[in-house]
């Protein structure tokens, strides 16, 4: 299978119900806050970042992959003590870069969505950690070796998360 | 134009958008104790999440009391005898500790010492976390319907937690004293200084302020020192780690919490705290002459007496009755036995006023000690009659 698209090739871009819509971020919310409880090592995962991935690589449009973004990123940023945007800004751009990549390249095999979701995880890092640094004067500890497991880590939860959101896709 | 617009409407919505969250960031640095304007944001996500967190932990909490209190009782007859033979071991131990505790009372009484008690707490669960490596703050199931409010201490049995941050109806979130935005006044127990105690961005607990060199041994335990009004004098923090040299003049000394911040299931937040000089039981013995006082009929009035000496300055004051046969002497600051002044003998006081400035009209300047064994306290000595 061709990783990227020719213009004679259709693109699939796919819709959700309002209810996944609605109910799968908050569900991926509501996880990243609750079972770090029970296991401490859940907090390497970004499920809604993972969520603002999948959503906007199967939309394929730009505009709805940054909104996506932010309306997570804030919901996430407002479980935290912290200000609001940080989350909101970092997600709002992988949003964008995501559905962006998603009308030109195919990211429906596992391989993709692998390399897809390291190389916006570590995007959301970055731009995070700018901001936070940057604007707010966190003094945030970076510790590469860390961020990569963590990339790695999420990288093989997206391939299985995302298989299972497969199963809510509709075609337009 | 329209076709340019059109040609970079997603990029310039992108800038839109992330325009208007860097600018509402901004804002929010800016107004540091402004949470107003995201309160509502805040409150969606909260009521968004919380419920279903709070449902599953009562289910959980519930299936386990039903477990271990009804149907696991394996072994519960055997621990019941040694937490017997414990509790008996822990009365003698208390006993000892009481002695020790009452004596400290009483001097801290002598001094004058106010403290900070804490008089009420409210038992809480954690339902949640933040959901971000870099937020160490967490939920816990009593909001503003149950009493709660903000900065309000929050501790486990073992130690200190960290604070209330903010308040929702049902819900409040708990800022922990590992994060990097709290600060906590702290003290060593041994050496008794002073210090702040602060999260680190890893998620560690330092000890700051505290002078390179200042003698720390790993293992001396930490405690808060009710300097930041928040958290009571005494309460456990943790234990020192590790003490290295750090940056300019102050030591790095990491703190080893007490209580387990990464395995918080239940906390308890101070709800009312009291400020109130320690009471002291009554310990001294009851003297013969105190009880016959009690049971003797009194003593008939008498004139007011004014004692020899008195005009000189060196005198004890004024004797005076009240009106109950009984003698009093104002100025007075000694409460209890008898009250000798230059050979003149007088009842145990018991209306006159001890430790008030004396508004009886006071002929003398008060007493020095060498010149009286009532000594007197509300007047410098030296002071012209009235």
């Amino acid at each position: 299978m061709p990783i990227t698209y020719t213009s004679k090739e259709q693109i699939e871009v796919y819709r959700f119900s309002i209810p996944v819509t609605v109910l799968a971020p908050l569900l991926a919310l509501f996880l990243q806050a609750f079972l770090p409880l029970r296991m401490p090592w859940f907090s390497l995962l970004d499920l809604p970042l993972l969520m603002v991935i999948f959503f906007a690589v199967a939309r394929r449009n730009p505009v709805t992959g940054l909104l996506t973004g932010a309306a997570i990123g804030l919901l996430q940023d407002s479980l935290t003590q912290q200000p609001l945007g940080l989350y909101g800004i970092a997600n709002t751009v992988v949003g964008y870069g995501a559905s962006s990549l998603g009308v030109k390249l195919d990211v429906e095999n596992a391989g993709s969505r692998f390399l897809v979701t390291i190389f916006f995880f570590a995007l959301h890092e970055v731009v995070y950690f700018s901001v936070a640094r940057g604007m707010v004067r966190l003094n945030l500890h970076w510790n590469l070796a860390h961020e990569i497991g963590s990339a790695v880590v999420n990288a093989f939860v997206a391939v299985l998360l995302f298989h299972l959101m497969d199963r809510f896709k509709q075609r337009t | 134009m329209e076709n340019l617009i059109n040609r970079y409407r997603n990029v310039t919505i992108l800038v839109a958008i992330l325009f208007a969250q860097v600018l509402g960031l901004a804002i929010q640095v800016k107004r540091t104790n402004d949470d107003e304007s995201t309160r509502l944001i805040r409150i969606w996500a909260v009521g968004a999440v919380t419920p279903l967190e709070k449902a599953i932990v009562w289910f959980e909490s519930g299936t386990s009391n039903l477990w271990h209190g009804y149907i696991y009782l394996r072994g519960v007859r055997q621990e019941n005898r040694d937490l017997k033979d414990q509790l008996e071991q822990l009365r003698l131990h208390q006993a000892r500790l009481e002695e020790d505790a009452q004596q400290a009372r009483r001097l801290q009484s002598l001094l004058g010492f106010k403290e900070q008690f804490v008089a009420q707490t409210m038992a809480a669960q954690v339902i949640g976390l933040s959901g971000s490596q870099q937020s160490r703050a967490f939920y816990i199931d009593k909001g503003s319907d149950d009493g709660i409010a903000k900065d309000m201490a929050v501790m486990t049995a073992e130690g200190v937690v960290g604070k209330v941050l903010r308040v929702y109806p049902s819900t409040s979130q708990v800022l922990m004293i590992n994060d990097q935005s709290s600060g906590v006044g702290a003290l060593l127990e041994t050496s008794r200084l002073q210090g702040v105690l602060r999260g680190t961005p890893s998620g560690q607990v330092v000890l700051d302020k505290i002078m390179n060199d200042e003698p720390v041994q790993t293992g001396e335990k930490v405690l808060t020192s009710g300097g930041d009004q928040i958290f009571p004098k005494g309460l456990l923090v943790g234990t020192v780690s590790k003490v290295a040299q750090g940056k300019e003049f102050f030591l790095d000394v990491t703190i080893k919490p007490a209580a387990d911040l990464s395995k918080l299931e239940e906390v308890l937040v101070i709800t009312k705290e009291e400020n109130r000089t320690p009471e002291t039981a009554e310990n001294t013995p009851v003297r013969a002459v105190d009880i016959l006082e009690k049971r003797l009929p009194f003593v008939p009035d008498k004139p007011v007496v004014t004692v020899p000496g008195a005009a000189s300055g060196t005198g004890a004051g004024t004797l005076k009755s009240n009106g109950a046969g009984n003698v009093s002497k104002t100025n007075v600051a000694k409460p209890e036995g008898v009250l000798q002044t230059e050979g003149v003998s007088a009842r145990p006081m018991k209306a006159a006023p001890v430790n008030k400035p004396a508004s009886s009209t006071p002929t003398a300047a008060p007493a020095t000690p060498s010149s009286t064994p009532a000594q007197t306290d509300t007047a410098p000595a030296g002071e012209p009659p009235q």
